[in-house]
């Protein structure tokens, strides 16, 4: 009997985990959403994580944008060729970069970054009592270091999205220039060809929204965290696949939503 | 007045306070006593509602901690100092900011003062000049001390101290049971301590019980404690090896090296 049934229980079990964390998360967004006025008088504590989260993660946005940027210059380029004149070349890049590659990759990378930088911290703040610390000096922990942090990482993240947009085309303009052999006054006519600047506001929307669930993967999982440092190592990896994750599949319907339905409709 | 009235808490299947019953009347220093793993922090987290027990409640001057709704449970946080077993500094910030974070916190204070109320209580847990290092800097005994300067920086009616002299010189352990007992005595403040150093137990309490199997065995002066014949009580304040609270939970092999029969140990 037990035999039989025991497929059943580890299904039922892992159905009763999946309600009970996606009751835990709404517990968690609820509590997020209520804090985040009272959390906004923490400014230094917010220009902190901006340094933290933005500031930082620039050095890695550049040498990722920039070789982004140059690969898809050097396969455009390549699958154009005999097919499609290479002033499209500038086209599909800028485009390619200013809707998807740029949000996208910044994200994923930031994402690793800050995702795993915060599940560990706070995570390690949870088993090491710091935050019931917190809690006994009457300061609520949600809104000392969550609220700071979410709402860096949603101002960051576009800015970083702009900058990797940026070094992104000219990494496609370089290699264009000197490996493809188009000249950079092509280029950029290319760039200009089609261009909308809806594209790069698309853009920012999805950078904006991933930003959250940077900021919610880590302090999520942070929060949950539970015994010692094996207990940290575990919620920093649970932040880091959720966030990547949730970026992939959330880009999906940011897609539906921003460039069918909002820009779409013309 | 805190009034404990049978407070049950359990971690999944393991069962940790079944049923505790205490009364600490205002101006008191109650040490409670016990074996490791027998549920002293847990107790201490259910006083100030880190923890809801499970059955029972907690009244601290007649409010149910457990009834109160955020904003209230921090209200009542602000009257109590908490020291953590492990010290549990921010170790984002420097020992000052640990120390003045919750004067900080509560606003309407110049930043010289708060300044000047850091380093009156690092004084007094003796540690000075040492505002502006990182907890991680500091040894295992000096982050205890931080740890008690910031449970006293914003002059709690209740101090809850868990282990306040573990991990110290016995000179230092010593100034900082004076501490303790000067801090009761000029401000009427109501402390429990949690320890297992029998002289500092000794020395700061007016009254000692100790937890046992989820509940308490023992409540009683400190000289009803050391005449008690109790067995375990008896075992445990000698700390001895062999006895009641060792029969049965053989947790750690006790035997000496014996170089004649290897097998004795086996033979019980
Ligand atoms: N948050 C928690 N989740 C699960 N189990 C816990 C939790 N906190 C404490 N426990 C368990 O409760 C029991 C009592 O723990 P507690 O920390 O109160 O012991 P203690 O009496 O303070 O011991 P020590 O003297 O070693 O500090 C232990 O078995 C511990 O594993
Ligand atoms: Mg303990």
């Amino acid at each position: 009997m037990r035999g039989l049934t025991a497929p059943f229980a580890a299904t039922g079990e892992q159905v009763i985990n999946m309600v009970a964390g996606s009751g835990r998360l709404a517990i968690f967004l609820g509590r997020l959403a209520r804090e985040i006025p009272p959390g906004l008088r923490y400014v230094h504590l917010f220009f902190e994580q901006c340094v933290q989260i933005g500031l930082a993660s620039l050095p890695l946005v550049l040498i990722t944008s920039l070789f982004v940027g140059g690969v898809a210059a050097l396969q455009s380029a390549y699958q154009f060729k005999g097919y499609v004149p290479l002033i499209y070349v500038g086209t599909v890049i800028s485009k390619s970069v200013f809707i998807e590659l740029g949000p996208v990759l910044t994200a994923l990378v930031v994402g690793g970054r800050v995702g795993a930088a915060l599940a560990a911290e706070i995570g390690t703040m949870r088993v090491t009592e710091q935050i019931d610390a917190l809690e006994t000096l009457a300061i609520r922990p949600m809104r000392y270091l969550v609220v700071p942090r979410f709402i860096a990482a949603i101002f960051m993240l576009p800015m970083l999205t702009v900058f990797a947009n940026t070094i992104a085309v000219l990494g496609g303009m370089v290699v264009a220039v000197n490996r493809v052999g188009i000249s950079s006054v092509t280029f950029q006519r290319g760039m200009k060809l089609l261009f909308d600047v809806n594209d790069i506001y698309g853009g920012l929307i999805k950078a904006f929204v991933f930003g959250a669930i940077i900021a919610l993967s880590g302090c999520y999982y942070g929060f949950q965290t539970r015994g010692g440092a094996e207990g940290v190592g575990e919620s920093t990896k649970k932040a880091v696949v959720a966030s990547c994750v949730g970026i992939l599949v959330l880009d999906y319907f940011l897609a539906e939503v921003i460039f069918q339905l909002l820009f779409g409709a013309r | 007045m805190i009034k404990i009235e049978g407070v049950h808490k359990s971690f999944g299947s393991l069962k940790v306070l079944e049923g505790v019953d205490l009364e600490i009347p205002t101006g008191e220093n109650l040490v409670i006593l016990g074996r490791s793993g027998s549920g002293k922090s847990v107790l201490l987290k259910h006083i100030i509602g880190l923890l809801s027990p499970d059955a029972g409640r907690v009244l601290v001057d007649e409010t149910e901690v457990g009834s109160l709704g955020y904003n209230e449970l921090a209200k009542l946080r602000r009257r109590f100092g908490m020291l953590f077993q492990m010290a549990a500094l921010f170790d984002s910030m420097t020992v000052g900011e640990n120390v003045g974070l919750a004067l900080r916190e509560r606003g309407g204070m110049k930043e010289v003062d708060i300044k000047e109320i850091v380093r009156e209580k690092l004084a007094m847990v003796g540690l000075k000049g040492i505002e502006d290092k990182a907890p991680s800097d500091l040894s295992g005994g000096m982050r205890k001390r931080v740890g008690l300067a910031r449970a006293i920086a914003m002059d709690p009616e209740y101090i809850l101290y868990d282990e306040p002299t573990t991990g110290l010189d016995p000179v230092t352990a010593q100034q900082i049971n004076v501490l303790i007992r000067s801090l009761q005595e000029r401000l009427n403040i109501t402390s429990i301590v949690v320890t297992h150093d029998m002289a500092s137990a000794n020395y700061v309490g007016d009254r000692m019980c100790l937890l046992y199997k989820g509940s308490i065995l023992f409540d009683g002066t400190p000289e009803d404690i050391a005449n008690s014949k109790d067995p375990v009580v008896y075992q445990f304040i000698r700390g001895e090896a062999q006895g009641p609270l060792t029969d049965g939970t053989a947790d750690i092999e006790v035997h000496t090296p014996d170089p004649v029969g290897q097998e004795a140990r086996h033979g019980e």
